[in-house]
């Protein structure tokens, strides 16, 4: 492989890679309180057509990107009201939520169908830019992939260093004795479902305004199920999702690049299409295999429903 | 201030009456969307609500809409009763549509009284064989089954339309994405004269009863109900989970290959790379607004046709996009999972909490 191809290979997986981090951390986020949203796809359609909307009408692509985020914590406030407050199977509340936030998306989005935004430019960081091989793939990128790395080490910091993390996970492990010591059991959950919606929110505007500046219906393609995948993969770590969404990054994109690399091979598209589904699959299948692993790291009261005895 | 007080039992009337709740927040939600698109809400009522019925061809059109459903959601409910979440009924549906086409194209021009049954039979063993995979590879590596069924429904519509692009194309298609046109032997016989309306519906009322007679008249139904209700009962029981999760998503896959079967044999008459139109998403909603048995799954089934057609004549008269049917049947079912609350507590009128409580 030549140099070019391998940073033009990286630089794509990069990109590719980037709204499935983005919306996982979130969902991470989400199940380490306890709280098993799986309506991210909806809430990244909502985001999605939210962020093309807002960016098409004003021009400006962070107005959109705030208002994928809006979007999406409607969604995930939503989903809150219902598992939370209203106690709701959170199972059939999310499943609910990614069906009916597809469809809203389809309805709001329209009039915005077969309408193209302009291409958001690059940010080049200075000197590292130039680096060889990696430099122009890494450092020349959109905001929203620096965006991503800085929640990483936030996150890490925030979960395994801060208090208020302590306080997350306690809740995800052991509801009943978080609210025992004092702590607000539904209201910390409430937090963790609206920054999990807001993350699925940016995922969105990601693909939306970033990725490929258009609005489709089914556009997200499953993205936001690929993110709840890799929850379970990385076994609720954020290192693993950072491994994890770049993995499949990379089998998104090398799929597109035999297809675009006009090498007669004879196997036909859609198949190869099908292969970042297939690889998911193959995935969960690897990790899953061992069931003490995913009990060990799964958060103790994951999905099941909280209510302090008043 | 307004408190939820658990009840002693769960009550059995706003088990039934949580569903009509939902129903009528629904509509009241209807009003709302209207006024705010602008449209005049009592005319919009009438074309979403009542056009649908408003005479027998409707009601043919209203059927045979509710056929694909009904399917899929009775096939569905059977798993979601022991707590095994098949997701993927839209890809069963769609590999189902595909192994009967498979058998209508393979005896293109036969005349033979059996193609249509062996027909059937392809389409339920594809919707099953589908599924099998999310159940080989739950029950062998304890692979989430919500996930790799929902997988499976991507890799489904892209296998799909890489027949109909590809091998199976219509060389007389004029390029259409779609496979040439079924012979008269491999179609459903309509049932009412006059109408689109055909055997799929009929097949569709027996596996209701069928549905029914598992769920509630059979041993191994009762495993399933007891293992969703007391998973640790059901342990002790010794009833294998492994077996009930087989069970589930094939009976489940099996109904929604017979539902897609009964697309392409019936109002489509081919294959398409439209064939899976989300009637596998929203046999979801059906199964849980008919509370996972047969006879709610079948008015909610109409209750979610209606929806659909409304969509269609809300397009046509309202000039709305059609999607906006999926706006009134996510409404209904967040509506349904809200009021659910009522079954298991009531609201109480209480003054704030004393100090020192």
């Amino acid at each position: 492989m030549d140099a070019s191809l391998f940073s033009s290979m990286l630089f794509a997986t990069v990109v590719a890679g980037t709204p499935l981090i983005i919306v996982a951390l979130g969902l991470l986020v989400n199940e380490k309180a306890g709280v098993l949203n799986l309506g991210a796809e909806g809430m990244m359609a909502m985001g999605a057509v939210a962020a093309f909307a807002v960016t098409h009408e004003s021009g400006n692509p962070w107005l959109g990107v705030a208002a994928g985020m809006g979007a999406g914590m409607a969604m995930a406030l939503l989903f809150g009201v219902l598992t939370l407050t209203l106690m709701a199977n959170q199972v059939a509340s999310g499943l609910a939520l990614a069906i009916f936030g597809v469809g809203l998306a389809a309805f709001v989005g329209k009039p915005y169908e077969a309408v193209a935004l302009q291409a958001v430019p690059p940010i080049r960081i200075p000197f590292i830019a130039d680096l060889p091989l990696i430099g122009e793939a890494l450092y020349n990128q959109q905001a929203l992939v620096y965006f991503s790395w800085a929640l990483f080490w936030g996150l890490l910091w925030f979960l395994y260093r801060s208090r208020a993390g302590l306080v997350l996970r306690a809740v995800g492990e052991s509801p009943a004795s978080a609210h025992a010591i004092g702590y607000p059991v539904i209201r910390i959950r409430y937090l963790a479902v609206l920054f999990g919606g807001a993350m699925a929110g940016i995922g969105g505007a990601f693909l939306s305004v970033f990725y490929t500046p258009m609005w489709a219906e089914g556009m997200v393609a499953g993205r936001g199920w690929i993110a709840l995948a890799l929850v379970v993969f990385a076994t609720w770590r954020p290192l693993r999702v950072m491994v994890g969404a770049y993995l499949f990054g990379g089998v998104m994109i090398t799929q597109l690049f035999i297809q675009g690399s006009g090498l007669q091979i004879d196997f036909p598209s859609q198949l190869l299409s099908s292969l970042p589904y297939w690889a998911t699959i193959m995935v969960l299948v690897a990790i899953s295999r061992n069931a003490g692993t995913i009990r060990l790291n799964s958060p103790v009261s994951l999905g099941k429903p909280y209510r302090p005895d008043a | 201030m307004l408190e939820l007080e658990a009840r002693a039992e769960p009550s059995r009337l706003m088990s039934w009456a949580s569903p009509l709740l939902a129903v009528a927040l629904m509509l009241a939600g209807g009003v709302l969307v209207f006024s705010a698109l602008g449209k005049d809400p009592i005319e919009g009522f009438r074309v979403f609500f009542i056009n649908p019925v408003k005479d027998l061809y409707a009601v043919s059109e209203l059927l045979l809409k509710a056929t694909p459903l009904m399917l899929c959601a009775i096939g569905l409910a059977i798993g979601f009763r022991a707590n095994v979440w098949n997701i993927g009924a839209e890809g069963q549906f769609m590999l189902g549509a595909v192994a009967a086409t498979g058998v209508a194209l393979y005896f293109d021009g036969s005349e033979s009284a059996l193609l249509l049954p062996a027909m059937i039979v392809a389409g339920a063993a594809g919707g099953a064989a589908w599924a099998a995979i999310p159940a080989l590879l739950r029950t062998r590596f304890n692979a989430n089954e919500i996930l790799v069924s929902l997988m499976l429904v991507y890799v489904a519509q892209l296998f799909v339309s890489w027949l109909v692009f590809g091998p199976w194309k219509d060389p007389d298609g004029f390029n259409f994405p779609q496979t040439k046109m079924f012979g008269e032997a491999a179609l459903m016989p309509t049932v009412l004269e006059g109408t689109r309306l055909h055997l799929g519906f009929v097949i569709a009322l027996a596996t209701l009863v069928a549905g029914y007679a598992f769920m509630n008249r059979s041993h191994a139904g009762f495993r399933m109900r007891v293992a969703g209700e007391a998973a640790d009962a059901a342990r002790y029981a010794g009833f294998s989970a492994n077996r009930m999760i087989w069970v589930g998503l094939l009976l489940g896959g099996a109904a929604a290959g017979l539902a897609g079967m009964g697309e392409v044999a019936g109002p489509m008459g081919q294959l398409t790379d439209k064939v899976g139109s989300g009637y596998g998403f929203a046999a979801i909603i059906v199964a849980f607004v008919g509370r996972l048995n047969a006879f709610g799954i079948l008015l909610a089934s109409l209750l979610m046709a209606l929806l659909y057609i409304g969509g269609e004549q809300a397009q046509q008269y309202l000039n709305l996009p059609s999607s906006i049917s999926m706006v009134f049947q996510g409404m209904l079912l967040f509506f349904l999972l809200g009021s659910d609350v009522f079954i298991h507590y009531r609201l109480r009128l209480r003054r704030r909490a004393a100090p020192g409580r």
